[in-house]
């Protein structure tokens, strides 16, 4: 997992609620290997028409955004099915950061473990963000997880709230289930304990 | 009068009850670890696998879960080979390998007991009260209705099961929906669901756990509140459960995991203690009438789009501001609908009963009911897919197969196939369909597909009739 400190990069605006995990990555991608590169699926039906041309609409088809390593969203982003590959997706294309006043649970604990920072956001903040970013597409958002902040250019700052181990995970790359491993034996205390 | 002790001055939830015994220690951060009783396994699993392969890494506790692949398999046949995909085929088959190389219990397409991992947790006494069930799969929460905490993973967390039989988590809120009142004719558990997204929205329990309550669950029979906990992370909730009594019990008596004779007595004493204590603090309550609530229909591609089937299409000019305007003409554009158009008389395309929400015994029983001695309408294909191989078996036994194909529908294998169509089976672009299934999103049952939920008696209505249409005035005498 690549250490995550600082990133100032392109943000992508998701101007929409519920954008649920089927517009991430379509169901159709979920049987492709883990090898495989996620990222060229990342919201393929939004981008994608059915005879396979780009949909100029879609914001990440917009020269300003094809760089970009910032998802800001709005409520209930990634809501729906547990697929991982939702992250993989936002992961293999570039994507550090989500944005959004709220995500779904299962997509936050996938993202955990993906280094991928999911930031915590009110909606007055993130709408605001957005409006910014649409008023001026390529707009850089600045994120700094060591001082848990998100600032945009000659725009507001804010500070983010998480937990003490995830940002240790992110910082330097940790992994849980190299750190359980170590913790088996308290397992099979309770395995005992419990009769299991 | 003696003080009260400590115990005794605080009242648990359900929730808190299961979560205390299973946790093993806390984390710095405030998270824990805990122990997992089951955990179920499906045909999306190959990458976990793989983790674990790459890590060297064996499974802990083979014997604690079972798998069974239902995402992949063909619908019209039982024979893996047929499936024409290679890709799709090696997520089957990489299933049955990976179960067979860990000892793991499968349930093949050549075992009657195969079916959606999440009817067979239940049919097979393997969802028990007072457990701890995961699954790398969002809709795990349809355990909880036999009062388990049962909530849905990722692949890495998968991997993390298989190789510890624990997980970290971070203890969630707790929200408390209380139902009461006598639901009307015609009106059942997917009405009451689709009913409580629409009211609490697509996010409105996130981070939550949801017990539901309330005279109207008591009544609610276990087939029902598997269909209200299913669609629990619809509303993004954690998990849903339910509190056991006489109903779960006399559901789990004699099934072939249940426990049996004096182990039975003991694990029913136990069972009966889990309840939510009187005056145990939820985070959240809601509580709503249900006695007033008509067949739902969903409109739009959001589980919280839903609407009585006498409501019209929404008009985008009503929306309170520019950005949610321009999103409801979206949805509408989509769902190629017009503002204020009824939603009764909209023509559709496919007919789908099945899938872990609405794909149990009591599901086709009723859709049965209904469409015995009547026609699907020509311009309709309509599909009928047990959840399970025993459903199939029971059903046929029941003679509700013959019932559904003199009227047209399809009879098919079990499986998840149109909720989600990862095996291919899929609704044309632009086509409409009435489904039982859990998802409505853009592209669920294909791309470009239209998709409505509701209830199997109001699938089976649309299926005769051609088009949504209120089931009641169609119910059979009595019901």
């Amino acid at each position: 997992m690549e250490p995550f400190i600082r990133l100032d990069a392109v943000a992508l605006p998701i101007a929409r609620p519920n954008c649920d995990t089927d517009q991430i990555l379509p169901a159709r991608y979920l049987q492709k290997p883990l090898a495989d590169d996620f990222g060229a699926y990342l919201f393929r039906d939004l981008r994608y028409r059915a005879d396979g041309s780009e949909n100029d609409a879609f914001v990440l088809n917009q020269p300003a955004y094809r760089a970009a390593r910032i998802v800001v969203a709005k409520e209930n982003f990634a809501c729906g099915s547990s697929r991982e590959h939702a992250v993989w997706a936002l992961r293999d294309y570039g994507i550090r950061a989500v944005i959004a006043p709220s995500v779904g649970d299962i997509f936050a604990s996938n993202a955990a473990k993906n280094g991928l920072l999911v930031v915590p956001l009110a909606h007055d903040a993130v709408d605001r963000m957005i409006e910014r970013i649409e008023a001026q597409p390529g707009l850089h958002v600045a994120v700094d997880l060591d001082a848990q902040t998100v600032s945009t250019p000659g725009g507001d700052t804010h500070a983010f709230p998480i937990d003490a181990y995830q940002k240790r995970c992110l910082l330097e790359g940790l992994d849980e289930l190299g750190y359980t491993l170590t913790q088996i034996e308290r397992i099979e205390a309770f395995e005992r304990e419990h009769a299991y | 009068m003696t003080q009260p002790t400590a115990a005794q001055a605080a009242p648990r939830t359900l929730f808190d009850k299961i979560w205390h015994a299973h946790r093993i220690f806390g984390r710095e951060d405030g998270q824990s670890l805990l122990y997992v009783d089951s955990h179920f396994i499906q045909d999306g699993s190959a990458p976990a696998f793989e983790m674990l392969r790459r890590r060297g890494l064996a499974v802990r506790a083979p014997q604690r879960g079972f798998a069974t692949a239902d995402h992949y398999v063909p619908t019209d046949s039982r024979d893996l080979a047929s499936i024409a995909d290679p890709e799709k085929r090696a997520m089957a088959d990489a299933l049955r390998n990976d179960s067979r190389e860990h000892g793991i219990t499968f349930f093949g397409l050549d075992d009657p007991r195969q079916g959606i991992v999440h009817v067979v947790g239940p049919e097979q006494g393997m969802s028990r009260p007072g457990m701890l069930i995961v699954c790398g799969d969002s809709h795990t929460s349809t355990h909880g209705a036999l009062g388990a905490l049962a909530f849905g993973i990722g692949a890495t967390e998968v991997a993390h099961v298989l190789a510890t039989q624990t997980l970290w988590q971070r203890k969630p809120r707790t929200m408390r929906i209380v139902l009461d009142g006598a639901l009307a004719r015609g009106v059942g558990a997917k009405d009451l669901i689709l009913a409580i997204i629409a009211r609490i929205g697509a996010g409105g329990a996130t981070g939550h756990v949801i017990e539901y309550a309330g005279d109207a669950i008591a009544r609610l029979s276990m087939e029902g509140r598997l269909t209200v906990c299913n669609m629990s992370i619809e509303a993004g909730g954690r998990a849903g459960m339910i509190a056991p009594d006489d109903t779960t019990f006399a559901y789990l008596a004699g099934k072939p995991h249940a426990p049996r004779g004096a182990a039975w007595e003991r694990e029913l004493a136990r069972w009966r203690a889990l309840a939510s204590d009187e005056r145990a603090p939820f985070d959240r309550e809601v509580s709503i009438d249900v006695s007033t609530l008509r067949p739902m229909v969903t409109w739009g591609n959001s589980p919280e789009d839903a609407l009585p089937i006498d409501a019209r299409v929404p008009d985008p000019a009503s929306a309170p501001n520019a950005e949610r305007r321009a999103a409801m003409q979206r949805t509408i554009d989509y769902m190629g609908l017009t503002p204020g158009q009824p939603l009764d008389g909209l023509p559709i395309d496919r007919a789908f009963i099945g899938s872990c929400t609405n794909g149990r015994i009591e599901d086709l029983k009723a859709a049965a009911a209904l469409v015995d001695g009547r026609q699907v309408a020509p311009s309709v294909e309509a599909w009928v897919v047990p959840g399970s191989g025993l459903v199939k078996r029971e059903a046929e036994a029941l003679g509700l197969d013959r019932v559904f194909v003199r009227a047209g529908f399809q009879w098919r294998e079990a499986g998840c196939s149109m909720c989600l169509g990862t095996n291919g089976d899929i609704v044309a672009p632009g086509q409409r369909s009435a489904s039982t299934t859990n998802r409505n999103f853009v592209g669920r049952q294909g791309p470009g597909s239209r998709t409505h939920l509701m209830s199997p008696v109001m699938v089976a209505a649309a299926a005769l009739s051609g088009r949504l249409t209120d089931v009641r005035p169609l119910l059979p005498e009595g019901r």
